[in-house]
């Protein structure tokens, strides 16, 4: 059978410029005129082959959508396309003062189920994590526009450790609503 | 410069006839059929009775369902089959753990999957519910005068993968064309966001009688995007009744042993307690001599812990979900469960806003997949109506040590494909066992395991050399196909998940064959039947796509061997030859193929090219 023609690189797949600072508005708006049209719903009545290209096509739409929408695959996706893996954590930062924070918000976030009031430390932490997360995502921007991958690199690594932070600060949650 | 003739989107060029579709919801107390009338969805009485139809089946010198079969609880307790939903796609070990008072024997069939022991030999829960749909569908016939085109059928959000495909299996094994199978919070969704025009994001809490549901969406012009969802597929009212009854047990000094009619008659006692208990704040209870009364304030103490893990279940959707819970403007309560109002007041409380009841929580869920069964049948175009819906559990694969990886993420919104890559442990090794599994857990152990298979010929190489892509594939029906794929040597294996506690083919075509023997006719008229249904639908829908882009995407030559194709099938689908029409249905679709991708091609090619055009001004 022949494979769908549509385009590989997930940017175009929505017809939008590779870059990192993706329109997010208009992203969606795509994403769901696309969903519209091939949804498998929309082919239920067809051939079954018809059905078989529409679920192919709309499999990668969404694979696409999650990548494009989420700042660190979106980061991750735009290093795959210049060739650097960079979806797991192989990066190693020689920055001192990261490595300091890094430590210190990990003994952080042990403490906490001993707090007085878990859940007050736990959104303070939270909203850290958040913020710095944030601030890299303005320094991968600026060093990918740049064309210095190894800088958008370690960028990346920083931001996969407040994502994988956050992560536990919601499992952690978790855990105390548990209780 | 050409310009591209585009019908408007849904339409099809020739108005078809109207096709019979119903949606069903089968639940684990009761159960539904609804179709649309007029437009409107309603649901159908059964078998002139009430539209709910107790999902109960009792084996004995005939098969009754029902409200019939109910009057065999207490007396026949061992033929007469309950709850039965709670026991699809699970194994004997799972259904253990359920609960020790099970008012039933089982036994372990070959696939460690449990049978019930009855007067009528061994009946698997796939079975049970079979004969339950096939009830609905006849009271669906008989509503729309004819045989069903196809149904939408509900599954709880929560359904791990082997659950759905035992559901599936038993609308297979009760001659149901399925649709979609369709989760019930977005069903309920459906009928709510389409009835109220509401829009913004809302909580769709579910409590039916043997599993729960939480389901954020984001309801916008008709789409109905599913954010998250959560919940537990062995929660619900039941939960509450054998609470009670364990309570009244206690009271009246009955002992563990308790004889299956005895269970019963306590957990039937208990059951009017609950539905006493939503009007009123005390109870009376009389059983076998004991008299007693219950009290609102115990009754909701003894619920308490079922009601709590529903609300850690509806937080934990909430953080899923990316949202804090002010954003949620609206809390839909659905199943019957949520009557009790302990439910209601702690639902309340966590949302901070007064959860919505308008629609009957009974059938709202029914008549939410009978509007979408209307629209997937081609009744109605789907244009004002998206649903994106997620798998609720995350599906993954056992690496060294016993540990799972995860491929495909919890609330990943499906159709979804995704790849990863793997390497050998050992030099030489030339077979990898793949393990598919789904939970959150880190430890196999602690996750459901759905499917084993074997990967072998992998050419000998030193440990870490070989490439083995392991591709996961979920449908819109939320169900798993995985392959395997040596990228060194192309070495290949696929399986359609087949779950390890589910039927395998060869068991759902022995038992519908068993359920024919008695009219093979039957299944002769019923295979020609289907036959030439689907032999017209090849025919109307090619002869359109040739109309449509055939004269622009095929060569003349392509074009013609498609016309006696097509000429060929038309002139056998009104034989009596059912194989002779599969054969050239077959046939039409390998020689249309090549058409098919290029016509998905040139659709993908115009709808990227529309992009720019379609957001001129627009708010969205």
């Amino acid at each position: 059978m022949t494979a769908l023609e549509s385009p590989s690189n997930y940017f175009d797949m929505f017809s939008l410029p590779t870059s990192y600072d993706v329109d997010l508005r208009q992203l969606e708006h795509r994403y769901v005129n696309l969903q519209k049209q091939f949804h498998p719903d929309r082919y239920a009545g067809k051939s079954a082959q018809d059905q078989r290209l529409a679920i192919q096509y709309i499999a990668d739409i969404n694979q696409a959508y999650a990548a494009l929408k989420s700042p660190l695959l979106r980061a991750q996706y735009l290093l795959s396309l210049a060739g650097v893996d960079a979806s797991h954590e192989t990066a190693v930062t020689r920055d001192m003062d990261f490595l300091m924070e890094q430590m210190s918000l990990r003994e952080a976030l042990a403490d906490i189920s001993d707090a007085a009031d878990p859940f007050a430390e736990l959104a303070e932490l939270e909203q850290k994590a958040v913020a710095s997360f944030n601030a890299l995502q303005q320094e991968f921007a600026g060093h990918y526009a740049a064309g210095d991958l190894e800088l958008a690199s370690e960028s990346l690594a920083k931001m996969q450790f407040y994502s994988k932070l956050l992560n536990e600060v919601e499992q952690l949650e978790h855990e105390l609503d548990e209780l | 410069m050409v310009l591209l003739q585009i019908s408007e989107p849904g339409q099809s060029p020739e108005p078809h006839q109207r096709r019979r579709a119903v949606g069903i919801d089968l639940g684990t107390t009761n159960s539904l059929v609804a179709t649309v009338r007029s437009g409107t969805p309603e649901t159908l009485s059964v078998e002139g009775e009430s539209h709910l139809l107790p999902s109960v089946v009792h084996y004995g010198e005939e098969v009754l369902v029902g409200r019939k079969a109910m009057e065999f609880a207490v007396s026949d307790p061992l033929n007469t089959l309950i709850s039965v939903k709670r026991f699809m796609g699970r194994g004997l070990e799972d259904v253990k753990k359920l609960g020790s008072r099970l008012p039933y024997e089982f036994r372990e069939n070959s696939g460690g999957m449990p049978e019930f022991r009855t007067s009528a030999g061994d009946i698997s829960p796939v079975e049970a519910s079979a004969e339950i749909l096939k009830l609905l569908v006849e009271s669906g016939e008989q509503a729309l005068d004819g045989g069903l085109d196809g149904a939408v059928i509900t599954v709880p959000a929560y359904f791990d993968d082997a659950q759905r495909q035992a559901t599936k299996d038993a609308a297979t094994l009760a001659g149901i064309n399925v649709l979609r199978l369709l989760n019930e919070p977005t069903a309920a969704a459906i009928a709510y966001g389409l009835d109220k025009g509401e829009e913004g994001i809302i909580a769709v809490y579910d409590l039916g009688g043997g599993t729960f549901d939480i389901s954020i969406l984001r309801l916008s012009r008709g789409v109905f995007e599913v954010l998250s969802t959560g919940g537990d597929s062995a929660l619900g009212g039941d939960d509450f009744d054998r609470a009670v009854a364990t309570w009244i047990a206690e009271q009246c000094g009955a002992g563990e042993d308790l004889d299956p009619s005895r269970q019963r008659s306590l957990l039937q006692a208990a059951r009017e307690v609950k539905h006493q208990l939503t009007e009123k704040d005390v109870a009376p209870i009389e059983i076998s001599g004991w008299r007693g009364e219950i009290s609102r304030d115990l009754f909701s103490r003894l619920i308490d812990p079922y009601v709590d893990k529903t609300l850690r279940a509806c937080k934990r959707a909430i953080r899923d979900a990316g949202i804090s819970s002010s954003e949620i403007r609206n809390v839909v309560l659905v199943g019957g469960s949520t009557r009790t109002p302990r439910v209601r007041d702690k639902v309340a409380q966590l949302f901070g806003k007064t959860p919505l009841a308008d629609l009957d929580p009974d059938r709202v869920v029914a008549l939410g997949a009978a509007l979408q069964a209307n629209v997937l049948v081609g009744n109605k175009s789907g244009d004002d109506m998206l649903l994106l819906d997620v798998i609720p559990l995350s599906l993954g694969l056992e690496t060294m040590g016993g540990l799972t990886e995860k491929i495909i993420h919890r609330n990943t919104t499906i159709p979804v494909a995704k790849a990863q890559e793997f390497t050998t442990f050992k030099d030489g090794q030339t077979a990898m066992s793949i393990h598919v599994l789904q939970g959150e857990r880190e430890l196999v152990s602690d996750n459901r395991s759905l499917a084993q298979f074997v990967l072998r010929g992998i050419p000998p190489m030193i440990a870490g050399a070989a490439k083995i892509r392991v591709t996961f594939r979920v449908d819109a029906d939320g169900l798993l196909s995985v392959s395997a794929k040596e990228l060194t040597s192309g070495v290949e294996a696929h399986i359609e998940v087949k779950p390890s506690y589910g039927l395998d083919d060869r068991q759902v075509a022995k038992m519908l064959k068993a359920s024919y023997t008695h009219a093979k006719e039957d299944m002769q008229a019923r295979a020609l039947r289907e036959q030439q249904v689907e032999a017209g639908r090849v025919i109307e829908d090619l002869s359109a796509a040739l109309n449509q882009d055939g004269k622009e995407l095929l060569s003349d030559t392509e074009y013609h061997c498609l016309e006696v194709a097509l000429e060929e099938l038309e002139a056998v689908r009104d034989s009596s030859d059912h194989r002779a029409i599969a054969r050239h249905i077959e046939m039409v679709s390998k020689t249309s193929e090549e058409f098919a991708s290029r016509r998905m091609n040139a659709s993908i090619r115009r709808a990227l090219a529309g992009h720019s055009l379609d957001e001129v001004e627009r708010d969205f």
